[in-house]
């Protein structure tokens, strides 16, 4: 098949290690592709405000995500959003890319940035009741539930600073989470514990929702006797963590067993050409900033990578 | 104000008007908030390829919006933003919260046939 271009480097994934990435490589005149399923920024543009970004004291997530694109683009990357791949090659001095659309890509080496996506509960009537009473948004959706008894689910430092959040709109806000304790920074627990409108419910889980037109209650597991217990409520915003998106590189290349791609320091794969950055790899913090030092590592070591193979390739030339 | 690349709907009147003069219209209507944004995305990246659909936003918390909000398929939703469908004049699918890009696609291929090749 016909290459729809060739580049020094493809990028799969649009979030602020890919961004990043993209921004080195095209800065150093690599001619690079950025493909990414979703819209430009990754999680980021989840995030209603980023305070903690050295040198910038608040932002919204999509106006940080919109800068990082145009910074890229400005310095010459190709940058495509909303594309979904349907098949790659990845091993060999050629890499492959094949989108929905039917274009194939190539380029000597590839930097996957595929970052991750919201944990869902999978339990029945999730889907149905999503938009209908459950979110994963509170900034988004948190004044539907204005005046309303509502229950987050999680117990990390998303869930309960949201829990707190919410209690501007809800009159009550009860917290299921499935351990015996928090995950959240102290700070955190002790913020959701003094706020006199939330309760919490431990070791327990939902178990499924239900309703007519929208959500009328939850099923709630009690995860140490076993009791599910009934819990009617207007809305259940659900924050429990990420999972990588990396079911397609299964097989392919050296992952752990949550599926987080392992990566070395200088964020080489184990296939030779091939870097992995941001929150995809397997590592214990996940932060805008760590996944920017990422994206950033990687797209040296590509670069460092593509001179080493046109210095072999120069030295093989007879004299 | 939505900063989008797509047309925006203002009144109610001009989404009578351009619902009456277009056999097929999608309209998101949300705020520039993180389960809107990427909907606005994949409608400016499919509005060239679904010729034979118009693409529109329209600002939720605008008072003219009532008539998304309050519409019938739209009861009970609860999640931004509120994507709506009509042909010939008439809302005929609703969805509600975030959506990717085959759901979205799906929507308008079952709604208003595929694009031509």
């Amino acid at each position: 098949m016909e290459s729809a271009g060739h580049y020094d480097v493809i990028i799969l994934g649009g979030g602020p290690a890919g961004l990043t990435a993209a921004i080195y490589l095209s800065r150093a005149r690599l001619k690079t592709l950025l493909l990414t399923e979703g819209t430009p920024g990754g999680q980021m543009t989840l995030t209603h405000e980023i305070a903690n970004y050295p040198g910038i004291e608040k932002i919204n997530g999509y106006m940080l995500g919109s800068v990082m694109r145009k910074q890229a683009t400005s310095y010459g990357a190709v940058v495509k959003g909303n594309t979904e791949i349907s098949s790659f090659n990845l091993n060999g001095p050629v890499k492959r890319i094949t989108t929905a659309s039917g274009e194939t890509y190539t380029a000597e080496s590839v930097i996957l940035a595929t970052g991750g996506r919201s944990r869902t509960l999978g339990v029945r009537g999730e889907d149905t009741f999503k938009g209908r009473g459950i979110s994963y948004c509170a900034t988004c959706d948190g004044d539907f539930f204005t005046g309303k008894e509502i229950v987050v689910v999680g117990g990390g430092n998303s869930a309960l600073e949201e829990a707190v959040s919410l209690t501007k709109y809800a009159t009550r806000v009860t917290v299921v989470h499935q351990f015996d304790h928090f995950q959240a920074f102290q700070y955190a627990v002790d913020e959701a514990k003094a706020n006199p409108k939330i309760s919490f419910m431990m070791s327990s889980t939902i178990a499924g929702f239900y309703g007519g037109e929208k959500l009328e209650g939850v099923k709630i597991k009690n995860l140490v006797t076993g009791e599910e217990t009934d819990f009617r409520t207007d809305g259940v915003f659900i924050f429990i963590g990420y999972v990588p998106n990396t079911g397609w590189l299964k097989g392919l290349v050296e992952m752990n067993e949550k599926d987080e791609i392992i990566a070395s320091s200088d964020m080489a794969t184990s296939i030779e050409g091939v870097f992995s950055a941001g929150d995809a790899n397997a590592k214990r913090y996940r932060q805008v900033t760590t996944a920017v030092a990422d994206g950033t590592v990687a797209a040296l070591a590509a670069a460092e990578y593509l001179h080493s193979q046109k210095r072999k390739q120069t030295e093989m030339v007879p004299a | 104000m939505l900063y989008t690349n797509l047309n925006h709907v203002e009144s109610a009147q001009q989404l009578e008007k351009i619902i009456s003069e277009n056999e097929n219209v999608m309209v998101c209507c949300g705020r520039m908030g993180p389960m809107c944004i990427p909907v606005y995305g994949i409608m400016e990246e499919l509005e060239p390829l679904y010729s034979h659909v118009r693409f529109y936003d329209m600002e939720f918390d605008n008072p003219e919006a009532h008539v998304i909000r309050n519409a019938p398929l739209t009861r009970g939703f609860m999640g931004l933003p509120y994507t709506v469908y009509y042909r010939n004049g008439k809302m005929v699918k609703a969805t509600s919260s975030i959506q990717n890009m085959s759901q979205v696609k799906a929507v308008l291929d079952s709604e208003f046939g595929k694009p031509n090749a």
